[in-house]
């Protein structure tokens, strides 16, 4: 284990700041409990050590090494000169109590270090939660408030700081669980987040799966897919003719239904990757009568909004063309899909943003779909689902906004009895998939190691301990419902990366898949079982 | 002045900085803009028993029509027990409880018996016949438990927290100097009330009767000679310089942890169309922005609302 012993040796410009080998790491459970057999962890390439500002073992926004050392001193005024707008309110009015709050009040006491699934698992001072949220702490009273360095601790600002700390702000993946244990209310997830901020709004750094292929693209095309609007309308011509044959059951997702109830936001990841999902959606809505519709404008048929993670004006920018496109159609509510960042963005962060007729209600599909189950207007067979079901929580959903009880409502009425299982913890307290804030559709570099062994180590930890009662093994099936697409992405991979289709028989999934697989009127065998 | 006022002067002073710091302090969190919504559940004033689990009112799919159910109570229940026991500290680090809840406790029952001498004081001086007999009696029983306890149990505590500062790796690494030295303070400060009510001062009667001068304006010496005078009156001074000093620190997190939670962890108040809060959002979008990225280009001029509607090249 390589790990910073000071802050002072933050910037101190070495090969890497921290490193963990398999023999850190903490045996996972039955069938994954040999650390010897784990996959090892492949070394950056020399080619990007030379070109990148490199912070430990692994790269998530490639900073290029400045030119020279102009360059570097043109670096750090533009970052402090974002510190210096971080604390203006017009600025900054957008998190600057948050954030302030979390920079002077943090006792330091490490209470928060145990609920974070980084440091849980790997054990390393560089990514306990703290330790990113002191360096920003040290650099905001000594250079901006002038404080003496006696009261609030010393740190030497240089270049190396600055891209370290940036680097570090893409190793947390913003669920607050941290937060949620503080004491004092200190939230260091925060302190990530803004660092992002001025990374992106006043220095041009941002993570290019974030930016430039996901809020750019979204914004130019109409989806980070690259989805135009005409093959996002195709796409779902093909995913209803596939959904059809396979519950037998006609289905046609309407386009720009004018006065129609429901809007409905995909994560447009779904359609590429999950097509089951928004066919699943569309025989529900149908099935059950729902008047809904789907927008072809561009930029509203993607629910994401990943300026959510790193830059408040990518982030305003998304969720008024969502509001913009309902506004047009007259819809009474937008419901937003499997997607927790998107439910997050549009719903809570969004809310004190969209005023007069933009101010359009935004609805979990959690709800609608307990509405249709409770209805009785769809016949279901739990029989239908009898394997082995665990619930992953999605932070944004369920820490972030509290929606916690719809998913687990509807499991109650598709699941036969006994076939659930819940997580330790889970609800308000689960943990991360470890894909949050970005980091699942980031994976240059040898990223995605870095997030299957470190930050998606624990979740994978607790779907074993979820399954420990069943056979491990290929023949006895088990799902994973995991009702959001960023996590379904983190999943898969992870699943993928330790083998445990083929070695446990570990399957994920989404919450309509269950349903659909249940209804009576459609053929059985709606998940087909088959790992893509 | 004479010299007999000097100590009152000072206490008058450290009372006062403190008021300062602390409404300097209200006042600078309560006049913060609006921000996004960041609220975290559990959300302890959410209704229908949803505080118990974490649940809120976006699980209804009709969420704006319903009336939303708010419970002072639900946040009553939460924050009494977590102030007066630190009950995050103990769940989540019960072996830094050990030493921060004697200490934050100590602290509170210093308050208190201050408190009670203040009021005792002002009592005894608008109403002295109410203040006599069986009160009296009571006062003067439970002001020196109270005291002796409290300083008692904050100096353990700060011997506690001291302890685990300087031998914990991962406590020691994050402090600065101060964070040692206003553990130091406590414990001298501390320290040299309790031996002095424990050498001269016993049943706290010249301490109570400075304090009683004190919030009468009676600056007069406390009677005795040597230290059974000067003592509690050194005592009260310090005691009254170290109120002065914690709004100063980070310390001042008992004026924060209201906003924490009030504006942030549970604010979830929802923007409803046409509701009051439009009007403010309304002034923060359109303020002008100075961020200097590229795809923004704040040139100070520019507002969020230019920003965020304006079109993007295709």
């Amino acid at each position: 284990m390589k790990e910073p012993k000071s802050f002072r040796q933050f910037g101190v410009r070495t090969a890497s700041l921290a490193h963990f080998g398999n023999e850190d790491l903490k045996p996972l459970p039955p069938p994954f409990d040999k650390l010897e057999k784990e996959p090892d962890f492949p070394a950056l390439s020399e080619a990007a050590k030379a070109k990148y500002e490199v912070l430990d073992d692994t790269i998530a926004v490639s900073i290029p090494k400045p030119a020279n050392a102009q360059e570097e001193e043109r670096l750090v005024k533009a970052f402090l000169s974002g510190l210096e707008k971080l604390l203006n309110p017009a600025d900054n009015w957008t998190f600057l109590q948050p954030l302030l709050m979390t920079l002077e009040h943090c006792a330091k006491c490490q209470t928060c270090s145990e609920s974070c699934q980084v440091y849980e698992e790997t054990r390393n001072e560089l990514y306990r939660p703290t330790y990113r949220s002191e360096i920003l702490r040290r650099i905001y009273f000594k250079y901006v408030k002038k404080a003496p360095t006696f009261v609030h601790g010393d740190i030497d600002l240089n270049w190396t700081v600055v891209s370290r700390l940036i680097e570090l702000a893409y190793r947390c993946s913003l669920c607050r669980r941290c937060a949620q244990t503080c004491p004092i209310g200190a939230d260091n997830a925060v302190v990530a987040r803004e660092i992002r901020k001025i990374a992106s709004q006043e220095m041009g750094i941002t993570a290019k799966e974030l930016h430039q292929d996901g809020s750019v693209l979204q914004l130019k095309v109409g989806s980070s897919t690259g989805m135009t609007p005409m093959i996002v309308k195709d796409n779902l011509e093909f995913i209803d003719e596939d959904t059809a044959e396979r519950t037998g059951i006609e289905i046609h997702t309407p386009w720009d239904k004018e006065g129609a109830d429901i809007l409905l936001i995909h994560n447009a990841g779904e359609i590429m990757a999950w097509p089951e999902n928004p066919g699943a959606f569309a025989t529900l809505f149908e099935a059950a009568g729902l008047s809904w519709t789907m927008s072809s404008e561009v930029v509203a048929y993607d629910g994401i909004n990943y300026g959510v993670w790193y830059d408040d004006a990518m982030f305003a920018k998304v969720a008024i063309r969502h509001a913009q496109a309902a506004k047009k159609l007259g819809v009474q509510r937008i419901v937003i899909g499997e997607c927790g960042h998107a439910h997050k963005a549009l719903t809570v962060i969004a809310d004190k943003v969209l005023t007069g007729d933009l101010n359009i209600p935004r609805v979990s599909a959690m709800a609608v779909l307990l509405d249709i189950v409770n209805s009785g207007t769809i016949a279901f067979d739990p029989s239908r689902n009898d394997f082995p079901v665990t619930l992953h929580d999605p932070c944004n959903m369920v820490r972030l906004m509290g929606i916690v009880a719809p998913q687990r409502r509807i499991l109650e009425k598709i699941l036969p009895p006994g076939r659930f299982r819940e997580m330790t913890p889970h609800g308000v307290n689960n943990y991360c998939c470890g894909g949050g804030s970005g980091l699942a559709i980031m994976s240059g570099h040898n990223f995605a190691h870095w997030r299957h062994r470190a930050s998606g180590r624990r979740k994978f930890r607790q779907i074993l301990e979820a399954f420990q009662d069943e056979p491990m093994d290929r023949e006895h099936l088990k799902y994973v419902c995991a009702p959001c697409s960023n996590c379904k992405g983190q999943l898969r991979d992870i699943i993928a990366y330790y083998d445990a289709w083929e070695k446990a028989g570990i399957f994920y999934g989404g919450l309509v898949e269950l349903m659909v697989n249940a209804m009576v009127d459609a053929k059985p065998g709606f998940i087909d079982w088959e790992w893509r | 002045m004479s010299m007999a006022a000097v100590p009152y002067v000072v206490a008058y002073a450290g009372i006062a900085g403190f008021v300062i710091a602390v409404v300097a302090r209200l006042v600078m969190w309560a006049r913060m803009p609006m921000h996004l919504r960041w609220e975290l559940y559990p959300v302890a004033h959410e209704g229908k028993g949803r505080a118990q689990y974490g649940g809120s009112y976006l699980e209804d799919s009709d969420w704006w029509k319903r009336k939303r159910e708010v419970s002072l109570w639900g946040e009553v229940k939460f924050l009494v027990p977590e102030i007066a026991f630190l009950v995050a500290l103990k769940e989540h680090n019960p072996k830094l409880w050990l030493r921060s809840f004697p200490f934050h406790f100590g602290l509170y029952l210093v308050g208190t018996c201050t408190v009670i001498m203040m009021g005792g004081g002002v009592l005894a001086a608008l109403a002295p016949g109410e203040i006599s007999g069986p009160l009296q009696a009571a006062l003067c029983k439970v002001v020196p438990v109270l005291g002796g306890l409290g300083l008692g149990l904050g100096i353990l505590g700060a011997i506690g927290l001291l302890q685990r500062r300087m031998s914990t790796p991962e406590l020691r690494l994050y402090s600065a100097p101060a964070d040692y030295l206003n553990l130091v303070l406590f414990l001298v400060v501390f320290g040299f009330a309790f031996l002095t009510f424990s050498w001269v001062d016993r049943d706290f009667s010249a301490v109570s009767l400075f304090v009683r001068n004190l919030v009468t304006f009676k600056l007069g010496e406390l009677p005795g000679s040597g230290p059974v005078a000067v003592l509690p009156a050194v005592s009260a001074v310090l005691l009254a310089g170290l109120t002065a000093y914690i709004p100063l620190t980070h310390m001042s997190h008992f004026v924060g942890k209201y906003f924490a939670y009030h504006s942030i962890r549970w604010n979830d108040e929802p923007n409803l169309a046409g509701g009051k809060q439009e009007k403010t959002i309304q002034r923060l979008l359109s303020q002008p922005v100075t961020w200097a990225a590229p795809h923004i280009a704040g040139d100070g001029r520019r507002t969020w609302v230019d920003i965020a509607t304006e079109e993007v090249e295709r």
